[in-house]
């Protein structure tokens, strides 16, 4: 805000753009926060819907049905006639696949997989981003050069290669090994933001004015430091999640993810392999792939939001 | 001034190979963290599958001698590692004779091709439609449009190659299914083949562009904003520069140093990728070999493959961040 008091001479008009900021800057009021985001909303609309849809479906559809041969084989879904002359019915409305599985009780069932895997992953990496960040941040010196090399060496790393290798030795892997796993590699992002953060934030005035007053580090760092660190935070949890969830969809896609569960991956890994794509069986892959898709595309639209939270410079010009 | 300290070059290369360490490390220790080993569980699977195996325990036993697996621990890991330093991964399980390397061999060009193509493509294209985002002197059409194309950019490649694929080769047919080549055709430097070869891989390279060209173009409007903001934009429009020459020669040049570094970072995810859109499209690259080899079980290729996967990133990755000192006067790295 600098740089508009100094261009503001008297005697010399503000140039249009600005005085439409500043008339804007003028208009406060409890929906003027940066927090109600056009991309934000309708991302975060969008992932309520797709959890909705796994969490309410459970009460107002059987579940069972995501189980082998628990439906008649290779339905269409309502309405649509499939290669052999078999008509869809409500009974499996969006059809059934090759071992007799229901798409909407798999899709139920294994929505909510993916976002569990996306959070837990995310969760952890981050709690080790924190930790890690602030110590490379406060501590300095050699920590700071121990954890700068090793995030350096981690975040080059494949992960999607290095699980290959690791989940086709276990075989059996659960939903939380599974984001355990690739948890080993979510932290490096978090780690590096939140270092070059506390680095810029413990020269600045507030920083300095606490330590002053006698505050200690720990309180600094929680009272201080990470309110300040909150958007940019949720935007690498938001991140790191995409990010966590994609690596788990390609593992599942291969035919390495949980097999005792439903999962999204899992289910176009069963597509593929089984030839659905020239069996025009296009409600068996096109589903999950479109739901994993719009799921994809809320995840970036949060993250554009909290961007735009993050750094108003973006939020400003987006709107002129 | 730029240039490449000694310092900074030992840092750089330290990593490289702290990384291949780490990375293969992590791949012997947790299986060995888990319960039970390969062997018996593949004897085990033998098992399952005829119903009975004779002499089970004595073939175990004579394996696990033979691959040294009763050997200790340490002498294992050295066995490992000096085996991967000479990238020696051993045989295929699934096609016996043939060894790990050359499979390897022959898939490598393919993936190599398909990323180096389908990388230069996205690079331009993203920072260019990024640039294009903020820049004044764009229509609004385009302006508007930028944004709504790049919604589709979050998606995986993997999901977008399963699109493209039923789209344009299964109900349009414009392109083929599977494959890097027609079958029949000998490779060879002959106009058939390169037709040939470009019709199978446009759709694989297709898939990789549409979703991660919106990363650089973001990136790339965060970065012109910034370099918009600055005073020497003032000074350029205010000296009457034409508005093209503006934009490449004091935005667009500024604008596009950070992207080269968050390339290096974005590398891995970049690679995973294009494994995955081999396997939808079955291209004959590295993707396609790792697929079958875990229907197959065949373990020393999964190894092989990824391990020189992961050699390749580090490598690109060791590369780019020497040559950028080099391309970026403003930074120098004698402090760090």
């Amino acid at each position: 805000m600098a740089i508009i008091n100094t261009n503001e001479k008297p005697g010399v008009p503000a140039p249009p753009g600005m005085r439409r900021a500043a008339k804007h800057m003028g208009r406060f009021n409890q929906w003027d926060t940066p927090w109600l985001n056009n991309k934000l909303l309708l991302g975060a609309g969008i992932i309520s819907l797709i959890l909705l849809l796994g969490l309410l479906g459970r009460l107002f559809w059987n579940t069972e049905l995501a189980l082998t041969a628990s439906s008649p084989l290779n339905l269409p879904p309502v309405g649509l006639v499939n290669s052999r002359g078999q008509v869809g019915t409500w009974e499996h409305p969006l059809g059934t696949e090759n071992s007799g599985r229901d798409m909407l009780a798999l899709i139920i069932v294994g929505a909510p997989n993916s976002f569990l895997v996306g959070v837990i992953a995310a969760s952890v990496g981050m709690s080790v981003g924190i930790i890690l960040g602030f110590s490379a941040g406060f501590i300095g010196g050699r920590v700071d050069d121990v954890i700068r090399l090793l995030s350096d060496v981690t975040v080059t790393i494949p992960a999607l290669m290095v699980l290959i290798v690791i989940q086709s030795l276990l075989k059996q892997v659960d939903l939380t090994t599974m984001a355990l796993l690739i948890a080993a590699f979510a932290w490096p992002s978090p780690t590096r933001l939140i270092r070059a953060q506390v680095l810029s934030m413990r020269e600045s005035g507030y920083v300095q004015m606490a330590k002053l007053s006698g505050s200690s580090t720990f309180s600094i760092m929680f009272r201080e430091i990470m309110p300040n660190l909150l958007p940019y935070l949720f935007a690498s949890f938001i991140g790191n999640a995409t990010g966590a969830i994609l690596t788990a969809v390609g593992l599942e896609t291969l035919g390495l993810g949980p097999q005792r569960i439903p999962t999204l991956g899992g289910t176009i890994y069963y597509a593929i392999s089984s030839a659905a794509l020239l069996r025009n069986m296009w409600w068996w892959w096109g589903l999950p792939t479109l739901l994993l898709a719009l799921m994809f595309i809320g995840l970036l639209l949060i993250n554009l939001g909290f961007d735009e939270i993050a750094n108003p410079r973006l939020r400003r010009s987006s709107q002129s | 001034m730029g240039g490449i300290t000694l310092k900074y070059f030992l840092r750089r290369l330290a990593i490289f190979f702290l990384t291949i360490w780490i990375a293969a490390t992590v791949i012997w220790i947790i299986p060995r963290a888990a319960p039970g080993d390969p062997i018996s569980a593949m004897v085990n699977r033998m098992v399952r599958s005829a119903g009975y195996v004779e002499n089970s325990d004595i073939i175990i036993e004579g394996w696990k001698e033979r691959f040294g697996l009763n050997d200790p621990l340490p002498v294992q890991y050295l066995r490992y590692m000096s085996n991967l330093i000479r990238l020696d991964f051993g045989y295929s399980l699934a096609y016996f004779p043939t060894t790990v390397s050359e499979i390897i061999g022959m898939a490598l060009p393919w993936t190599l091709g398909l990323l180096l193509i389908a990388v230069t493509i996205t690079f331009v294209l993203g920072n260019f439609l990024g640039a294009l985002m903020v820049w004044r002197g764009t229509p609004r059409l385009i302006r508007y449009l930028i944004p709504v194309g790049m919604l589709f950019t979050s998606v995986p490649s993997i999901l977008a190659a399963i699109f493209l694929l039923y789209i344009f080769a299964f109900l349009l047919n414009w392109f083929p299914m599977n494959g890097a080549y027609d079958i029949g055709l000998k490779p060879g430097l002959n106009a058939k083949f390169i037709v040939s070869v470009i019709q199978h891989g446009t759709l694989p390279a297709l898939s990789i562009v549409l979703v991660s060209f919106g990363y650089w173009a973001l990136g790339m409007r965060g970065m012109m904003i910034t370099v918009e903001g600055e005073d020497y934009m003032q000074l350029a429009r205010a000296k009457g520069l034409h508005p093209f020459y503006v934009l490449y020669r004091y935005m667009v040049r500024n604008a596009i140093l950070p992207q080269i570094t968050a390339f290096a970072i974005t590398l891995g995810t970049l690679v995973s990728g294009q494994i995955l859109v081999e396997y939808i499209f079955a291209y004959q690259g590295m993707g396609t070999i790792i697929y079958n080899a875990i229907t197959t079980q065949d373990f020393p290729v999964i190894q092989g493959t990824s391990f020189i996967l992961i050699v390749m990133t580090a490598l690109a990755v060791f590369i780019i961040d020497l040559i950028y000192p080099l391309i970026d006067p403003r930074i120098s790295y004698e402090r760090s």
